[in-house]
């Protein structure tokens, strides 16, 4: 069996989406729990929210593929956390301005 | 509703809010708080002439001047308002106090924010008197304290965050038992058209509140109203709040609101509920007792100004409660004697501390001496002060108190000799040596701050009063006088309240 | 009689006192004395007339030819319960009218005398001089009201006035710290003594529903509008009212009178409240004449004549009230004049001499019974009211004279004046005779009539109140001899010698001396007795004046031998009683008792740690609420730690305990 063989009769598994996907997201919450440098917390959070992406639209083609219901969403999700990362980038460039820094630990002024 | 004179009077003090949030500069805000507190001792005066042309037409109604408009009809909750001679008296006492308090506060630091507040507070004080619906009078009593809060926090003096919190919080625990007593007074009171009632005259014209309940909401209601009352053992803000508090809070608040609390505990507590306070009087007898002679035993060893009159509050006012809880006209008559007659000459003897801290910077009165010489009008004043507090006939402080000793005497002697115990008997006299402890810690004040010779050399450089304090001082004197000199005048007023039916189940004796 | 004149006699001093002390300052001294001295003299005017109405004009005289009471105006005051009122009146009977002729004498004398007193040598007026004036028109308007009082707690209300008023003179001086605190320990043993006396009303006028004398001792004369008669039956039915109560051994009745007497021990300074009189003298001299010599400190001794029907028909039904007032008196009468003869300074001599007279007159009342000379002591104790406010008047005044011109209140500083200050000597002199009870000077008639009256009570108490007599006459000759004679001091280079003083200062002295010679006798007996009946055996005992004279004489004739000239003996006589001198001198440790009971007492053991215990239980609960509440909020706050990242690992774990244990209890079970 030839490399094309294989490629023909290669069938496309919800799994080989979902195992990666669930990579990327525990990725994420590893690293928002742990890195403590505000950049990379986001970062992080924006791992977790593309791994929710890709669930939506993989959900989408292989439960209900008529619709374009995850797909949207998807999209609607992509917006909104652009919109995000530019609200807690320009937050963390305020911070850093104002502290000088962009460790969590240390931004406690606002704290009681 | 406009034509019902006692809605003027929170009206007055809200239209003074307003011309004090437009004033632009110090003079307009004294022109606004002057006149306004002229107009309402010209109110309170008209609405006395009026009440007392009312009665000789024998009009025998317990409350005139009654009105009653809804405010929430879910909860039946109204602003209900009537007045009867002893709530005339508070408000006369109210108006004479924000007139002097007003003059005593002339040169306070942002004196715009300082009066909004200050006016704020007597809106509430003058809408707690003239209330006869529960929840409004509960509503207008949180109005009265809220403020004091900022007063002290912002213009007192010394440990000012620490007192301020302790007294709010200390009151605010009084009102936590008291909204418990007044909710439960209305959901155990009768049923009134298919709905409970907040009003103190239906409930009582109602048949009042349920017997069972009483046991429990009596001492609930009267350790809220208590606690303003600086009753033992709760009296502790009053010493710290009154040395922080600026002179004219002071005034105010040992003036007019500790009145609240006696005037609220015979007005919701032993007025809705006289089973309950007959019987369980006794526990609080013994406590007001107390803080008779405890308050003025601890103002024997005070050094700070401010705290020999804070206990000696607390002796007077335990006064007040005690003579309240004797269930006797004589003394409840004399009760709201003391309190009228505590009231001003407290508000005296603040504002005239106010007025010698003003100028030596320290109320210690083993850092001060011979004031007699370098201020005499500020220490003749003292002394008048002095004296009305430890009883002198021809000032107000000797005919309350009197009147109450005489009262409580006929009611202890007559349980005592009918054989129900000597409990009144023993405390009457107890309260009674309160009048020599009173000469003994005035005397040694006077001694100490005014007579004697000079302690510091720098007090011979300090002025005597300006016009603005002659004027709070005398109109305060002038008022201590008047009732020392003609106590009938008051005493029939005052009486009237106990005559008619609405005290007949409080009286059982007479 | 119209109600004007009366009333002008108080309205007048306290105009006086309103207009000298609001606008004294705009007035000079010398013309605020002259209307206070005028103002009073018009008073004492007035005064005289209305008593020479009520005595001469017969207008008050009854059928059966007794004085009659008689009520001015009786205003309502303030009503306490039922018919209980208290009013403020104007009553005139025997004893009212004698008070409103020694009241105002004696306070016109003295408004007199201070124009000379409150200036220094070189004429110049004394700082508060207007003050002065104004507090003495006060007194004089209290101590007034007082003796008209017509019910009991009017009484009572002018009673806290001369208190006041007291209080204010005796601390005139008040940058002086003694004066300081001897005027607040006047008020307050007073004040104290006045505690029993509030009682005592309370529990009177519990019982009897009334505060008026005239309802307690009095019945109305029928037919003549407000004018009444004293019967003893009202007094039993008041008596009575009480219905036998028992209170710890003592009938509710006698309980009421032995605490109202308290408070005239208080006013009166009769042992053991008698320790603020001696340091009541730190204030002005004048004031010492007028207040603790005549007038005020018989308040006590008015009182119990006031009430003495009460007092009377108590001990006839086994009461012991009128007991105690005699015990009391008698105690007092010998204490104060033992004292009185150890005493360095004139003034304490004349206060524990005012002390022992006026015990003199408490032990007359006491003595008085119906069945023993007709109540002769009633009528001798205020006949020696009034010669005695006569003669110590003069005697503080004189010696008031002396102080001024010498600059010290010792006899160590004086001796042998006599030549310097003549006036002052001879009027010193009348009063020394009148108070020893030498005829015919006042003191001998007055205090015949009370050792008569003791006589006829019992032998001890003729004999005990003879002997202090007798010492009477010992130290106040002693104290003359110590003035006037000896040898005299030299005046120091560039020193004026004391000199007799202006006539403002010698003609109060010598008219008080004149009256201090000729009041013994005026016909007491016929104008004052307990019920306005003239007594039976009133005129002098020649056997009890008699003795009493020897006694007078004997005791005079040792002080000449003791103090006439600089000698041994008074030294050796000390060295024989060391501990009783010593003892005496120092008042008997009274002072010292009453210091340890108030400041290490009550101040200490009480006061302070009350004041503690509210600092640290009281507010130490309240602020330990406080911090518990802070604790807690401390406590749970770390779960509100704002960090994101805390909040997610507690969702994750969360989240997986909750999904894993579902999962687990979905395996094991279903």
């Amino acid at each position: 069996m030839d490399m094309l063989d294989l490629l023909n009769n290669f069938q496309l598994n919800s799994l080989m989406f979902l195992i990666p996907s669930l990579f990327m997201f525990c990725c994420g919450v590893y690293g928002f729990l742990t890195r403590r440098n505000m950049i990379a917390m986001l970062i992080s959070l924006e791992l977790m929210l593309n791994a929710v992406d890709m669930n939506f639209v993989v959900f989408n083609r292989f439960l209900c593929p008529g619709q374009m219901d995850g797909m949207f969403f998807t999209l609607f999700a992509i917006a909104i956390a652009a919109a995000e990362t530019a609200v807690a980038i320009a937050i963390i460039i305020n911070a850093y301005r104002i502290a000088k820094d962009i460790d969590v630990k240390d931004l406690t002024k606002m704290k009681f | 509703m406009l034509s019902n004179i006692l809605i003027y009077f929170v009206i007055v003090p809200i239209l003074m809010l307003g011309g004090l949030a437009l004033s632009r500069n110090v003079k307009q805000i004294r022109a606004v708080a002057v006149a306004g507190s002229l107009v309402l001792i010209a109110m309170s005066v008209y609405l006395l002439v009026e009440y007392l042309a009312l009665r000789a037409a024998n009009i025998d109604d317990p409350m005139l001047f009654c009105g009653s408009w809804t405010w929430f009809e879910a909860l039946n909750i109204h602003l209900a308002v009537g007045v009867d001679g002893v709530s005339i008296a508070m408000i006369i006492l109210t108006s004479i106090i924000v007139f002097a308090g007003s003059f005593a506060s002339w040169k306070i630091d942002n004196p715009k924010a300082f009066f909004l507040w200050l006016i704020l507070l007597s809106t509430g004080v003058f809408g707690f008197f003239i209330s006869v619906d529960l929840f409004t009078m509960f509503m207008f009593y949180e109005v009265a304290l809220i403020p004091m809060y900022l007063l002290i926090g912002v213009w007192g003096s010394g440990n000012k965050n620490y007192s301020a919190m302790k007294l709010t919080l200390m009151l605010m625990g009084g009102s936590a038992f008291l909204m418990l007593g007044l909710i439960g007074i209305y959901y155990n009171g009768p049923v009134v058209d298919g709905h409970h009632t907040w009003n103190i005259l239906e409930i009582v014209d109602n048949g009042g509140v349920d017997k069972g309940w009483q046991y429990f909401l009596f001492p609930m209601t009267f350790v809220g109203f208590g606690v303003l009352g600086a009753m033992f053992p709760f009296h502790t803000w009053s010493p710290d709040g009154h040395a922080s508090a600026p002179t004219a809070v002071s005034m105010l608040h040992a003036g007019v609101l500790m009145k609240l609390g006696g005037y609220g505990c015979f007005r919701v507590a032993m007025y809705l509920m006289p089973e309950a306070a007959q019987e369980l009087s006794w526990i609080f007898l013994i406590l007001t007792g107390i803080s008779v002679v405890y308050g003025a035993f601890s103002a024997c060893v005070q050094t700070d100004l401010k705290y020999i009159n804070a206990y000696s509050s607390v002796s007077h006012c335990g006064l007040v409660l005690f003579a309240i809880l004797m269930l006797n006209q004589t003394a409840m008559t004399g009760a709201v004697m003391q309190m009228l007659s505590h009231g001003l000459m407290t508000a005296l003897f603040f504002a005239l501390i106010g007025m010698i801290y003003g100028r030596t910077h320290t109320r210690d009165i083993r850092e001060m001496g011979g004031m007699m010489k370098i201020m005499p009008y500020l220490a003749v004043c003292y002394v008048i002060a002095g004296f009305a507090s430890l009883g002198l006939p021809g000032l107000s402080g000797f005919v309350a108190e009197m009147t109450i000793f005489v009262g409580s005497f006929q009611q202890g002697m007559s349980e005592f000799l009918a054989g129900a115990g000597s409990l009144k008997l023993v405390f009457t006299i107890v309260a009674c040596c309160s009048i020599v402890i009173t000469a003994v810690y005035i005397l040694r004040v006077v001694g100490k701050l005014l007579l004697g010779p000079v302690q510091d050399k720098h007090h011979l450089q300090l002025t005597d009063a300006t016009w603005w304090e002659r004027l709070s001082t005398v109109t305060l004197i002038i008022s201590v006088a008047a009732i020392g000199c003609c106590p009938n005048f008051f005493a029939d007023l005052i009486r009237d309240t106990f005559n008619g039916d609405i005290f007949h189940a409080v009286l059982p004796l007479n | 009689m119209e109600a004007t004149l009366p009333l002008l006699i108080l309205v007048l001093p306290l105009l006086m006192f309103l207009f000298l002390g609001l606008f004294g300052k705009f007035l000079s001294h010398k013309w605020a004395g002259i209307i206070g001295t005028v103002g009073m003299g018009v008073t004492m005017i007035i005064a005289y007339y209305t008593a020479y109405t009520y005595f001469f004009s017969g207008q008050f005289v009854g059928a059966d030819g007794e004085r009659l009471q008689y009520i001015v105006f009786d205003q309502d005051w303030l009503s306490l319960w039922g018919n209980l009122t208290i009013k403020l009146g104007f009553l005139i009977d025997p004893i009212s009218a004698l008070m409103l002729v020694v009241v105002t004498t004696i306070s016109f004398m003295v408004h007199l005398y201070s124009n000379g007193y409150m200036r220094d040598h070189h004429g110049v007026y004394e700082t508060g001089f207007q003050r002065f004036y104004a507090f003495l028109s006060l007194f004089s308007f209290s101590m007034l009201g007082l003796v008209v009082a017509t019910n009991i707690f009017q009484m009572y209300i002018f009673w806290e006035l001369v208190g006041a008023s007291s209080y204010l003179l005796i601390g005139f001086y008040y940058t002086k710290p003694s004066a300081v605190s001897a005027s607040k320990k006047a008020f307050i043993v007073t004040r104290f003594a006045d505690l029993g006396f509030l009682i005592g009303i309370l529990i009177l006028s519990f019982t009897t529903e009334t505060f008026d004398f005239m309802s307690l001792t009095s019945s109305p004369l029928p037919g003549v509008e407000n004018t009444y008669y004293v019967d003893a039956a009202t007094a039993t039915t008041a008596l009575e009212s009480a219905g036998g109560q028992m209170f710890l051994g003592g009938s509710l009745m006698t309980w009421a009178l032995v605490l109202i007497f308290m408070g005239g021990m208080g006013k009166s300074a009769m042992m053991p409240l008698h320790i603020w009189l001696p340091d009541a003298m730190e204030g002005p001299t004048p004031v010492s004449a007028l207040i603790h010599a005549a007038t005020m400190v018989v308040a006590g001794v008015y009182l119990v004549a006031r009430l003495f029907p009460l007092f009377m028909i108590n001990n006839a039904m086994g009461g012991a009230a009128l007991d105690i007032v005699t015990v009391v008196g008698a105690l007092t009468a010998a204490y104060a004049a033992i004292v009185a003869c150890t005493q360095i300074d004139i003034k304490r001599v004349l206060a524990f001499s005012t002390i022992s007279q006026i015990a003199f007159m408490m032990v007359s009342l006491g003595v008085s019974r119906e069945g023993m000379h007709d109540n002769l002591g009633y009528m001798a104790s205020m006949f020696h009211l009034f010669t005695h406010a006569m003669f110590k008047a003069l005697l503080f005044l004189g010696a008031g004279a002396l102080i001024h011109a010498v600059g010290s209140n010792d006899y160590t500083a004086m001796h042998g004046l006599r030549k310097h200050m003549p006036i002052t000597h001879i009027t010193f002199l009348v009063g020394c005779l009148a108070i020893a009870g030498i005829i015919p000077f006042s003191g001998f008639f007055s205090k015949d009539e009370i050792l008569t009256a003791c006589f006829g009570n019992s032998a001890v108490a003729y004999v005990w109140m003879s002997l202090v007599a007798g010492l009477t006459a010992f130290y106040m000759f002693r104290l003359y001899y110590l003035i006037f004679w000896w040898k005299e001091h030299n005046v120091p280079q560039g020193h004026h010698a004391p000199k007799d003083q202006p006539w403002t200062m010698t003609l109060p002295l010598i008219l008080l001396g004149i009256v201090a010679i000729f009041c013994g006798f005026v016909p007491f007996a016929d104008m004052v007795s307990w019920n306005g009946h003239a007594p039976h055996h009133s005129g002098i005992n020649w056997t009890v004046a008699s003795i009493s004279l020897a006694v007078a004489i004997i005791a005079i004739a040792i002080a000449t031998a003791m103090y006439r000239k600089e000698n041994a003996m008074p030294a050796k006589m000390r060295s024989f009683f060391p501990r009783l001198w010593t003892a005496a001198h120092k008042r008997f440790y009274f002072d010292e008792l009453y210091m340890f009971i108030t400041h290490k007492i009550i101040f200490d053991r009480v006061c302070k740690p009350i004041a503690w215990f509210d600092r640290h239980i009281i507010d130490g609960t309240m602020d330990a609420f406080a911090a518990i509440t802070n604790k807690a909020s401390y406590a749970i706050r770390g779960l509100q730690s704002g960090s994101a990242q805390s909040y997610v690992w507690v969702y994750l774990i969360g989240a997986l305990l909750l999904g894993g244990g579902t999962v687990a209890i979905i395996f094991l079970f279903f």
